[in-house]
């Protein structure tokens, strides 16, 4: 089998570590977790490798009140009840099994990238109760007597905010990248991947104030960078002059989201 | 002799398992490294290290191991060329072999490791065992020095930059677990504050199929479907907290201690007092303390003895503070009690309760560190750290 390199996207920057960690996880057939700051990325990465590869993505969003079992197979026994009520035959019990987006992945002729989107909302024992079938690429459904098995072994992606701590047995078993923040070098790249050819003057004076934001202690939530372009692009828009920038904070609102974080930074500016 | 920078890790800090271990030996084995140390050191980092607070302590165990050899070059040096296509790799088979015998035997890791080690010391008189890589006898770093395996390397900006540079730079270091961190940190640790229960007020929501099955059948078949309560936390917690003073300092780190306590809604209840320097007769309801605040006994009494109770605090005052009743300016009298007895009172109530405290222990023999010393034996006193009240929530689970 061919390997695949990982090497970003034209509209995806990755840096070398972040490379290295996809491709190992590609080589090995391992899982790859990213965690990071929300708005880093983490998401879009999923969407760069698949791309990247030319393969499809699935995407399966965890909440808080997802089960390890909504992502196999959903047996919809209420249906089957009510249906036999009114007579209709009901033998056929595969006409009640849904496949889950893992077993969509499994299910599926081509590789996929399954990416499965912030572990960390669900339950503490949702990633244990995945662990089996990550491993072994199948799982078996006891109602039909049937083994699903991964036709071809999908790229699974897992994202984490941190928010919860993530079991070891699972951790063993992938392999880890923390996003890091980048640095301002990185970020006129990335704002450029994103918006084309930027005034380099404003260019410059947007990233000094939002590592400035960044730097204040007491914000209850930190820009990242999904903002930092919204608000470039709103400067732009805006046709703000790149002195203003530093000295009046246009748009504060774009890159600060807390009413309190806003009104912190506007006593600062005084 | 590698096998050491396993050890050397799980000595700092690091938990490595034996699984990661030998991902990473096949991670080595099929070349994903690309010959240069800075790929080798992420090949590592990213098949070992499963937390970005546990990097900061792979960095440091990096540098200790390899900094000597790795310190001024990008490529890998060829000591460690030499091990990468040497026996050890070869090696990985044994341990394979030595994973079978530890799930037939029930061996511990730790015993499986050592045979293991043995087992390499007594095939190869070379290994021996160090904890670093260099200045071990009879190794010959230079056996394969006329190899050079240039022109794999791949542009890319880091690439370029020698691993030791980049783990030196320590650019972790905030993201250790003892350092106190932010309150989506102390939020995780609350959760795990949380003893199930079926509650009485919610609506029934959830499907009860046993109960469900059982009126089907009642039922001459016809679907009846049941419905239950779901189960929910039933821990309430009193949050005590010292404000002012010497306390000031920490105002930050407190109030982000209070907001995770307070968005942490999976309690059944969250009452927050405060109280300056040491517990007397009255509790605040604002950390400013000029509300005139309830009685304490009477919060004491309102409050059963299942609440769960967190004092936060530094414990420093002066001991008359602590030993003798307080003068009340606005009674203008003597308060009934010293508050030590409020404290005794408190820990008498509440079997569970402990005191976390910001500041860490004052030096030996100093005036403020002798109350701190009297309270640590009344209270179970942590850091208030993300560790610290991890440690703190265990305890606050189990009864004693």
């Amino acid at each position: 089998m061919m390997k695949h390199t990982f090497r970003g996207t034209e509209t995806y920057v990755a840096s070398q570590e972040l490379q290295e960690a996809v491709n190992i996880a590609l080589a090995l057939g391992k899982p790859l977790l990213i965690k990071g700051e929300p708005g880093i990325g983490k998401t879009v990465l999923a969407q760069a490798i698949a791309e990247s590869m030319g393969r499809p993505l699935i995407t399966w969003s965890v909440k808080s009140t997802t089960k390890a079992q909504d992502g196999l197979y959903v047996y919809d026994v209420v249906q089957r009840l009510y249906d036999s009520q009114f007579g209709e035959a009901v033998d056929d019990i595969a006409k009640y099994i849904k496949l889950g987006k893992l077993g969509e992945a499994f299910q599926s002729e081509e590789q996929t990238v399954l990416l499965i989107d912030e572990v960390d909302k669900a339950d503490l024992e949702f990633p244990n109760d995945l662990l089996w079938e990550l491993d072994r690429m199948e799982f078996y459904v006891p109602e039909t007597k049937e083994t699903v098995k991964a036709k071809q072994r999908p790229v699974v992606i897992i994202t984490s905010n941190a928010e919860k701590e993530l079991p070891d047995a699972f951790l063993r078993r992938c392999i880890f990248h923390y996003i890091q923040f980048p640095d301002a070098q990185q970020m006129e790249e990335i704002i450029r991947v994103h918006l084309g050819e930027v005034d380099q003057i404003l260019l410059s004076q947007v990233i000094e104030a939002f590592y400035w934001l960044r730097s204040l202690r007491r914000l209850e939530k930190r820009p990242s960078t999904s903002e930092l372009i919204d608000w470039v692009r709103a400067l732009i828009l805006g046709g703000i002059a790149p002195e203003r920038i530093t000295s009046e904070l246009p748009f504060l609102g774009v890159v600060l989201k807390k009413e309190k974080d806003v009104r912190l930074v506007r006593e600062k500016l005084r | 002799m590698f096998t050491s920078f396993f050890y050397l890790l799980r000595a700092r800090g690091v938990p490595v398992s034996l699984d990661e271990w030998m991902t990473l030996m096949e991670a080595l084995k099929q070349g994903l490294h690309g010959m240069t140390l800075m790929g080798f050191y992420s090949t590592c980092r990213a098949v070992l290290v499963k937390s970005e607070a546990r990097y900061d302590d792979f960095d440091g165990a990096f540098l200790e191991f390899f900094g000597e050899i790795a310190k001024n070059t990008r490529e890998l040096p060829p000591e460690l060329l030499e091990w990468l296509n040497g026996p050890e790799l070869e090696a990985l088979d044994h341990l394979e072999q030595f994973q079978r015998l530890m799930e037939q035997n029930g061996l511990s890791m730790e015993e499986v490791l050592k045979r293991f080690e043995e087992r390499l010391k007594d095939q190869d008189a070379e290994h021996n065992g160090g904890s670093k890589w260099i200045g071990r006898d009879g190794f010959s770093p230079f056996g394969n020095n006329g190899r050079r395996l240039g022109g794999i390397r791949v542009g890319g900006q880091s690439r370029n930059r020698s691993a030791f540079l980049v783990a030196s730079e320590r650019r972790f270091r905030d993201f250790r677990q003892d350092n106190t961190l932010d309150i989506c940190q102390f939020q995780m640790a609350f959760r795990r504050l949380r003893q199930l229960s079926v509650q009485a007020e919610p609506d029934r929501t959830e499907l009860d199929v046993d109960a469900t099955i059982r009126e089907t059948g009642g039922n001459a078949g016809r679907l009846k479907v049941v419905y239950q309560r779901p189960r929910k936390n039933s821990i309430k917690v009193l949050l005590l907290m010292d404000s002012g003073g010497s306390m000031d300092y920490y105002a930050g780190l407190c109030s982000q201690l209070f907001q995770a306590a307070e968005r942490s809604n999976t309690f059944r209840d969250l009452k927050v007092y405060y109280f300056h320097n040491c517990i007397y007769e009255r509790l605040h309801l604002e950390p400013t303390l000029f509300d005139i605040g309830e009685d304490t006994e009477s919060v004491l009494s309102n409050l059963d003895s299942e609440y769960r109770v967190i004092v936060v605090g530094d414990a420093m005052m002066a001991p008359e503070e602590l030993y003798y009743p307080k003068y009340d300016w606005r009674a203008r009298r003597y308060g009934k009690q010293a508050g030590i007895e409020y404290l005794e009172q408190l820990k008498n109530r509440y079997p569970h309760i402990i005191w976390l405290n910001p500041q860490p222990k004052a030096e030996l023999h100093s005036y403020w560190a002798t109350t701190y010393d009297e309270l640590a034996k009344i209270f179970d006193m942590y850091d208030l750290t993300v560790d610290g009240l991890e440690r703190g929530i265990e305890r606050l689970l189990v009864r004693y």
